[in-house]
């Protein structure tokens, strides 16, 4: 079994979570261009290496960050989203 | 050694064939490069040479012959699709499909079986019957069944009503099929290289040549090729490739951080909309024959046939996320047990010989991406997710007039790339591992 780390619930089997996707910026609605947001709808492609996931832990409905190599299957390390998008965040205030 | 046997190994006397002569040196340039030496690259060199009259083609693979996903799928082979594009295109398919063994002198074990999709809830039922009528409507053979019928056509089932999803009727599909998917990639291979295809395996592409937005030529482990004109057909690694092309999915975190290149890149192709995810698939020990039709239950979420030397093929939905790794979990095993049981409970005796995965790429819609590019003289086969080996020879066959012609038949051009960027999604929900 596939162990992941939640930040509220410790190590849970992978079976409980929900991959949410790649933690990428919205595009702002009504001033975005209608490819930018075509390209936001549908994604990217799936990158190789390291990317910075959503993922939700089912049970407790608690939405985490996750940093994954998709090359391995490696998860290098879990996190509040708060950590990324609250207060002094790289992806806080105004991004 | 019997004397006899010597006279065979004389000069002169029957020789032994050799279907595939070594492709040797790369030349410095070519008419068409194909990336993929899969059964859609190979079918596309095929009819290439075949109806276009274009020879001087090479086909690259930076693995082996046929040994990514054409060696990984389930070979099931259906038409009975929800939306009338994809009916229309997986027809065709069939059709080509019934005079491969015939075209090539070689036998692809083409075996046509009939396909049972099971319904366990009246929704389920409903989305039978109106792809029964969708596919009547447009010629192709599929009528719902009932519990009777079912009994009749695969007698092994279990139709027991105390089950937790009990079974409720089917929509059968006559035409449905298995394929020997190796003989498949080898048919076309044969038949392309005595057309004058090169085939050059172990030959990875490492970038894309452009210059104003046309493609100029490739680079390879083994040197660089001038061409005016390449074929990308690469399945799972589909978002890497075309990245080289001027997408991205380069890595590193999208958004939130800077590794990534903008949208667009330098050769001006728009990124993919495709998700790399593992499909994983298994067969059990050999039994004899007793499972004649494939049976499919979307609702469950595991489908089953038996191959030509009586393995059964069992497969699921795809992994639960994104990754580029054909590695095997417990998970998908356990997964698939639980239902696989329901449908055949005697099963549980019968062990599991063998496990893969392949790398299937996802499109938003389900439905597969074919045509133009924004980059002139590069076309593209992909987003061919869990149903890929059953359009190997319309995909190869369209995409090769695609090449030859610059312009995308009317067949295929609902699937074109650019149908994301203006919103018209083809929503197919009669694809493998979508529910009802």
């Amino acid at each position: 079994m596939k162990i992941l780390d939640c930040p509220l619930n410790g190590p849970r089997n992978i079976s409980e979570f929900a991959c949410g996707g790649e933690a990428i910026e919205m595009a702002h609605p009504d001033t975005v261009s209608d490819a930018a947001w075509a390209d936001y709808v549908f994604g990217a492609g799936t990158a190789r290496g390291v990317v910075r996931e959503w993922w939700f832990h089912v049970p407790t409905a608690y939405w985490f960050i996750a940093e994954r190599d998709t090359g391995t299957d490696e998860v290098l390390r879990t996190y509040p989203a708060s950590e990324l998008f609250g207060p002094g965040g790289e992806a806080g205030e105004g991004a | 050694m019997p004397l006899g046997l010597i006279k065979y190994g004389l000069p002169g006397k029957r020789r032994a064939r050799n279907p595939l002569p070594s492709a040797g040196r790369l030349k410095p340039r070519y008419d068409v490069v194909i990336v993929g030496a899969g059964g859609h690259g190979l079918a596309a060199a095929y009819y290439l040479a075949r109806d276009h009259g274009i020879t001087d083609v090479a086909v690259l693979d930076k693995g082996w012959l046929g040994g990514g996903n054409t060696a990984r799928n389930t070979t099931i082979i259906r038409s009975n699709y929800l939306t009338p594009e994809g009916v229309r295109f997986y027809d065709e398919s069939i059709r080509l499909f019934r005079g491969l063994s015939g075209e090539f002198d070689f036998n692809i074990l083409y075996s046509e079986r009939g396909h049972l999709t099971l319904a366990h809830t009246d929704a389920a039922l409903r989305t039978m019957r109106w792809r029964a009528e969708v596919n009547k409507h447009l010629g192709v053979d599929s009528e719902v069944v009932d519990l009777d019928g079912l009994a009749q056509l695969c007698p092994p089932l279990n139709l027991d009503r105390g089950e937790r999803f009990p079974v409720l009727g089917a929509l059968h599909h006559k035409p449905g099929a298995i394929a020997r998917h190796d003989a498949v990639a080898w048919g076309y291979a044969i038949a392309a290289a005595q057309r004058g295809v090169e085939i050059h395996q172990r030959t990875e592409v490492t970038g894309i040549l452009t210059d104003k937005g046309r493609v100029t030529g490739v680079a390879t482990t083994r040197g660089r090729i001038a061409c005016g004109r390449v074929l990308q057909a690469v399945a799972g690694t589909s978002p890497l490739l075309a990245a080289m092309a001027g997408g991205r999915a380069g890595g590193g975190p999208r958004g939130a951080g800077p590794e990534r290149p903008p949208g667009g890149g330098a050769g001006g192709a728009s990124p993919l909309p495709i998700r790399t995810v593992p499909l994983q698939a298994c067969v059990t020990e050999p039994l004899k024959p007793f499972l004649d039709p494939i049976v499919v239950s979307g609702s469950l979420h595991v489908y089953v046939s038996q191959s030509a030397r009586g393995e059964l093929v069992m497969g699921g939905p795809t992994d639960p996320y994104e990754l580029y790794a054909q590695r095997s979990t417990l998970e998908f095993k356990e997964g698939l047990a639980a239902p696989m049981l329901a449908l055949f409970p005697f099963l549980a005796e019968v062990r599991v010989l063998r496990q893969w995965a392949g790398l299937a790429d996802m499109t938003p819609d389900f439905s597969p991406i074919m045509g133009l590019t924004p980059v002139r003289g590069y076309y593209i086969d992909a987003g061919w997710g869990t149903w890929g080996f059953k359009a190997t020879p319309v995909c190869g066959k369209r995409m090769a007039e695609t090449v030859a012609t610059g312009q995308a038949p009317a067949l295929i051009e609902p699937f074109a790339l650019e149908r994301f960027a203006a919103f018209r999604q083809l929503g197919e929900r009669g694809a493998a591992s979508v529910g009802h």
